[in-house]
């Protein structure tokens, strides 16, 4: 389980986390809405380690992260950051191999390139696995470094905005997979999303930031309400019934 | 695999002409039956220049690499990013403080004053703001423009400066048996940086995925930077400046291969070491029986490759 408590992150004077504190399920995707520099990213920079908090602690599985060592966190949680762009030329195999480097040091027994093996079928990339990726489409890139991942085979998988400048079914498709490994992986993935829609599809629990504070928290059934999502993203959503799930309409 | 057969074959090739280039005329049927002078000849200096060759060319291209990896850029290597410079200045101070000092010292004190100087170069470039592709190695390039600046003020100070001369220019018909063994070095370098070959294709990644894949890019980082700097200061006290071979032979190579450092190694150190040799035996040629130094041999070839890479730069460099 990860929990954390009294977060407090300044960039130079402006503080953009306030005393944060919560402890989060496991086992569901877990998504962090809010509007623009409403602290979504650093928060989940802060619980993957990337980034330090001035003040305030995050818990992993019952051990403070700064107890954790680098290389045994790594086989616990991952992060994928926003758009990690990566000028090196190296082929879309090896970048999926790159996930089991916490677990082996370098050299991948057979264990590991079946589950390199079934990383690339999941993301449907096996057919490219040989391309370097930079010569890959965005949607293509992006599905590359999904499948690094989830070949890091760890419990937790954080997203940082993972449907940036996709399109909706490469969005959709990216959610279905992320559902696949809740599901039949029992993995718990936090991922950051703008696209209310998909949050209200595909989300089991939401957490929900404005201006720096930790506004509303819960199941993702508790949160998609018109009153809650109007006040944290300050303009006005409406919720509608679609089939026996929830839209919600905001132009 | 086939490959690699034939490009160790075109290498031992050169080498084999490479040995047999010389005022002493000695020929490969001369081989059978060496009198005495030729025996001197060959193991005193044609192989001793051979080796150093071969050695400081495949040193440097793989420094050269973990260089464009750690500071993920294409254009920083040990002659863009001021390392040779700094060097250079380590062994004048070596010079100054101790002037009968042994080459090991030299290499110590080169050692120490590169890897500070290199690390200075890393922390200017952090501070610059959207430092470009491009403005990284003119920073460095500008950074090595000063500091030679200081060698040679001081060299002209305190009446070095023929001494100096020598680390200037790389020059391998300097070589001589006793005189170069320490690019010997280099060998276990390279073979500590095929153990460290997937660290430093993961930092090259950038920092948020070195450590998401549970690596402390500040210890790749030095442990990169500490092999770039030792090879670099072998090369040279024991060899003097070779430039740009740490620049162009790891884009060349990037072209075919990719830059999965375990991956380039081989080519990279092959490359190398084949475009030292070549360049050696072209300088040798070219005004015999007088020599052309390799360090202006490979800085015409080099500035020339620099240019074609920035100026294709837009498309894959960007």
């Amino acid at each position: 389980m990860i929990s954390f408590e009294g977060i407090l992150k300044k960039y130079g004077k402006e503080t953009v986390l306030k005393n944060v504190a919560a402890s989060l399920p496991t086992e569901k995707i877990i998504a962090f809405i809010g509007g623009n520099g409403a602290g979504k990213s650093t928060l989940l920079g802060i619980i993957s380690r990337l980034l330090d908090p001035n003040a305030g602690s995050v818990c992993i599985d019952g051990r403070m992260i700064n107890q954790w060592n680098c290389r045994e966190l790594a086989k616990h949680l991952t992060i994928l950051g926003q758009s990690p762009n990566s000028a090196a030329r190296i082929t879309v195999e090896e970048l999926v191999s790159f996930g089991r480097f916490p677990h082996t040091n370098g050299t991948l027994s057979e264990e590991d390139m079946k589950i390199v093996g079934e990383a690339l079928d999941m993301t449907g990339m096996q057919p490219f696995k040989n391309r370097f990726i930079d010569e890959l489409s965005g949607g293509q890139r992006q599905m590359a470094y999904i499948a690094m991942a989830i070949a890091q085979d760890t419990k937790y998988i954080l997203l940082d905005e993972p449907l940036n400048n996709l399109d909706m079914s490469r969005s959709a498709g990216i959610m279905k997979i992320l559902r696949r490994l809740v599901k039949e992986k029992s993995k718990t993935v936090m991922i950051v999303i703008h696209d209310i829609n998909f949050v209200s599809f595909y989300a089991d629990y939401i957490v929900a930031l404005k201006d720096g504070e930790l506004r509303y928290m819960g199941d993702a059934d508790s949160i998609i309400r018109p009153e809650i999502l109007s006040d944290i993203f300050s303009t006005d959503i409406s919720v509608e019934k679609f089939g026996d799930r929830k839209i919600c309409i905001y132009y | 695999m086939i490959l690699k057969i034939s490009q160790a074959i075109l290498l031992v090739f050169l080498s084999g002409l490479s040995v047999f280039i010389g005022v002493a005329e000695i020929s490969p049927l001369d081989l059978l039956d060496l009198s005495s002078e030729q025996a001197q000849i060959m193991l005193s200096s044609r192989l001793p220049r051979l080796f150093s060759i071969l050695v400081a060319g495949s040193s440097l291209a793989v420094s050269g690499l973990i260089m464009q990896r750690i500071t993920r850029n294409r254009f920083v290597s040990p002659t863009t990013a001021g390392t040779m410079e700094w060097c250079r200045l380590g062994v004048m101070v070596s010079i100054l403080l101790l002037p009968q000092a042994p080459s090991l010292l030299r290499v110590v004190c080169a050692f120490v004053v590169s890897f500070c100087g290199t690390m200075l170069f890393l922390a200017i470039v952090n501070r610059i703001r959207n430092a470009g592709i491009i403005l990284v190695p003119l920073v460095g390039i500008m950074l090595g423009g000063v500091v030679n600046a200081l060698s040679t003020f001081f060299a002209y100070r305190y009446d070095i400066i023929q001494n100096m001369a020598s680390w200037l220019q790389g020059n391998f018909s300097l070589v001589i048996a006793g005189n170069y063994e320490l690019i010997y070095i280099g060998i276990p370098l390279m073979a500590a940086a095929y153990i460290f070959a997937d660290r430093f294709t993961i930092a090259g990644m950038g920092k948020n995925t070195a450590s998401a894949l549970g690596l402390r890019y500040s210890a790749v980082l030095y442990t990169g930077l500490a092999i770039v700097a030792v090879v670099s200061s072998v090369s040279v006290v024991a060899v003097g400046n070779i430039p740009f071979v740490g620049l162009i032979v790891p884009n060349v190579v990037s072209l075919y291969r990719g830059d999965s450092v375990k991956r380039v190694l081989w080519d990279t150190a092959w490359l190398g070491a084949l475009l030292v040799l070549v360049c050696d035996i072209a300088g040798r040629i070219a005004i015999y029986p007088f020599e052309l130094p390799i360090g202006i041999v490979l800085s015409i070839i080099g500035s020339a490759v620099f240019l074609i890479l920035i100026t294709n730069s837009k498309k894959s460099y960007a």
